[in-house]
């Protein structure tokens, strides 16, 4: 309708160089308090705390509670919430450590080491995972059982379903094949790497040329173009200055060494070599890039997030909200999964207590991202910085030397801080 | 082209005839034993109380509610309306009193959500989208500019343009309105009149619930009144006066069976 109030002649106001780049404020102030903390962090270990190998160490493990802070985000933007993350992992972990170490070789008979053995091992733990996020969406879904008390329930169930599994042993050592995704055992190199980030940057740069060439086929307003192109820098840069990171960490001499051992070769004398980009990190830049790509372009992450906008409404649309949750559920339990294979390579076995309090850990990497928990609302990539965040200050605090109850007292404040933060910030953004 | 009127004295099939719909919620009649039919081009008012069921009544033909009992044809041939879904298949189209909008969207995918258009790749086109909510919102709210922020920093006018651009937008042959300016203000209200006798113009027929016997007086060829879940009756607007149609709906009698 004609709404000549709240519309007014639009005033010529000055629109500053910053403005102009419309960047996401908010990814913005969390990317600023992210350097800040590293900065500081820097400064109060002389100097250790930016060094290759800990960013390298830092990555690999943030990377578990990473990949499921992703779909902890439709999760919590759908209005739900999943207590369960953790204690899935760890149900997920045990089924992967019994069939690579006993069901396989024993009941097989796969000689270890066998190609098949990592392959069947991650597919049957993805299986296990989807089907017990989709079970629990189900419920949510169908029966209408509060989602806070399904997982509460699966928290429970699933903690204990893997420690039946195992008799709450640990189990290992796992499948040389499967510690690829662990972290320092799986490495892409120095030069892969560096392929890696030419390739990323293309991509990068394409996406956002492609973005404005769209805007300008349909004749809407575009940014200027240097300030399109100060961004794709901006990104660019990014992405080689992370792996020229990995790439300076290099493989401590004994190790090398032994790797070169383990071939039957001798290794020259002063060679350095770089560990280059986790596989683990490789696996969640996919997931993410996935995730965002569902979030914005595909019906599933319109829907999920029209229904957290209002679920009445995305119903009279037409909207299968139900089944909408029990894919979400299933995605969720999925990627706790692909979490496992990560953690549990990391470690190089499957120990009882795995992801213990991991389900709060990728809550508060969610939220902490600028996931409204009323629903809506929610980034991927705001999750993943909430999940370092999160790990950068507690190895940061380790690290300084802080005593371990002050650690978790720190990182609960942080949270709190952060939602009202984010409140504020809505509040004076004038959106709800 | 014929009048609804026409159309109704030569027996022709109505373009919405639903019968004796009954739907009760725990026990009580929410409707009950309710008929109502529609021609195209023609605008059907509902009057009644609050709670009379002329919402509940119009959810059953949008897909909100199932109804318990009762039939629906549309052009003469029945029809089963299970879910919103299968109203819009058949091109009914609603505007809820809430709107219905999803507020942390902005207007091209609202207008668009549960029908997104999508690429050859089976992605979200949102350019395209973008591209025909411009279109629409030029014809239907030409000062309407903020397309990429979400529908929750609109006004009123604005959100409200949004539903009904969404209702228009697909070519609906039956229109449903739920009290469409309960929240406008006097120019917006004017807006949706103007709009209500160019899409029934069109051959649209339109399904009008609405508190104000002037405005139905206005714009509605024929207006039914219901009170307590039933049928107190259907009338000519021609027929009738204002006082009519207030006495039908407190006293819940008709006026014509009050005459004989």
């Amino acid at each position: 309708m004609t709404d000549t109030t709240s519309q007014p002649i639009p005033i010529k106001t000055e629109v500053s160089m910053f403005q102009k780049l419309e960047l996401d404020t908010r990814l913005l102030g969390m990317i600023g308090a992210f350097v800040i903390l590293c900065i500081g962090f820097n400064i109060m270990t002389d100097g250790r705390f930016l060094t290759p190998r800990n960013v390298f160490n830092l990555t690999i493990q943030s990377v578990s509670v990473a990949i499921m802070a992703c779909g902890m985000v439709f999760v919590i933007v759908n209005r739900h919430i999943d207590l369960s993350v953790g204690a899935l992992l760890a149900t997920t972990s045990a089924v992967m450590a019994m069939m690579q170490t006993q069901i396989l070789p024993n009941t097989f008979g796969l000689e270890l080491g066998h190609p098949m053995i990592w392959i069947l091992a991650i597919v049957s733990g993805l299986i296990v995972g989807t089907s017990i996020g989709a079970f629990q969406g189900w419920l949510v879904g169908y029966l209408t059982i509060p989602a806070f008390i399904v997982t509460l329930g699966g928290f429970l169930i699933w903690r204990n379903v893997a420690w039946y599994l195992t008799s709450g042993q640990t189990i290992g050592p796992l499948d040389k094949n499967f510690l690829v995704f662990g972290g320092t055992n799986g490495t892409l190199g120095v030069t892969y790497s560096w392929i890696f980030a030419a390739i990323a940057a293309a991509m990068a740069l394409y996406g956002i040329s492609r973005a404005r060439r769209g805007k300008i086929a349909h004749g809407f307003p575009v940014k200027p173009f240097w300030a399109e192109a100060t961004l794709a820098i901006a990104t660019i840069a990014a992405i080689f200055g992370f792996i020229w990171t990995l790439n300076s960490y290099a493989i401590p001499s004994r190790r090398l060494a032994r790797m070169f051992e383990a071939r039957g070769e001798v290794m020259p004398e002063g060679l350095v070599v770089g560990y280059g980009l986790p596989v683990s990190v490789l696996i969640l830049i996919v997931v993410a890039v996935a995730m965002t790509i569902i979030a914005r372009s595909t019906r599933l992450g319109r829907y999920i997030f029209a229904t957290g906008g209002n679920p009445d409404a995305a119903e009279l649309s037409g909207i299968n909200t139900r089944f909408l949750t029990v894919k979400i559920f299933a995605l969720m339990g999925f990627l706790c999964a692909l979490s496992a294979v990560v953690a549990s390579a990391r470690l190089a076995n499957h120990s009882n207590d795995l992801g213990t309090l991991d389900e709060l850990r990728v809550i508060a990497a969610a939220v902490i991202g600028g996931t409204a928990l009323a629903g809506g609302f929610g980034t991927i990539y705001g999750a993943i910085l909430g999940a370092f965040i999160m790990q950068a200050l507690q190895s940061g605090m380790a690290m300084v030397g802080v005593d371990a109850p002050f650690q978790n007292i720190v990182v609960g404040t942080v949270l709190v801080l952060a939602v009202l933060l984010d409140i504020v910030y809505r509040k004076r953004l004038g959106a709800k | 082209m014929q009048t609804a009127k026409e159309l109704r004295a030569a027996g022709a099939p109505p373009l919405v005839d639903m019968k004796d719909i009954s739907i009760a919620f725990g026990g009580i009649k929410a409707v009950d034993k309710v008929s109502i039919d529609l021609y195209p081009g023609e605008v059907v008012g509902l009057l009644g109380h609050n709670g009379a069921g002329k919402s509940t009544l119009i959810k059953v033909l949008s897909g909100a509610y199932q109804k318990d009992a009762g039939e629906i044809f549309i052009d003469g041939e029945r029809v089963e309306i299970h879910n919103p879904r299968d109203a819009r298949n058949n091109n009914i189209e609603t505007i809820y009193q809430t709107l219905a909008l999803a507020d942390n969207l902005d207007a091209a995918s609202n207008l668009f959500l549960g029908r997104e258009l999508v690429t050859p790749l089976g992605f979200i086109d949102d350019s395209a989208m973008e591209a025909e909510c411009r279109k629409i919102m030029a014809r239907l709210n030409p000062n309407f500019q903020k397309f990429n922020e979400p529908v929750s920093a609109l006004s009123g006018g604005q959100r409200q343009s949004v539903a009904i651009a969404r209702a228009v937008y697909f070519n609906a042959r039956i229109l449903i309105m739920d009290e469409p300016t309960a929240a406008l203000g006097p120019m917006e209200t004017q807006m949706v009149a103007d709009l209500i006798l160019k899409l029934k113009a069109q051959g649209i027929g339109i399904f009008l619930i609405d508190h104000d016997v002037h405005s139905v007086m206005q714009l509605c060829d024929r207006a039914c009144v219901m009170k307590n879940g039933q049928t107190v009756g259907t009338v000519d607007i021609e027929d009738v006066t204002d006082d009519d149609l207030l006495s039908m709906i407190i006293l819940g009698k008709n006026p014509k069976e009050k005459k004989a």
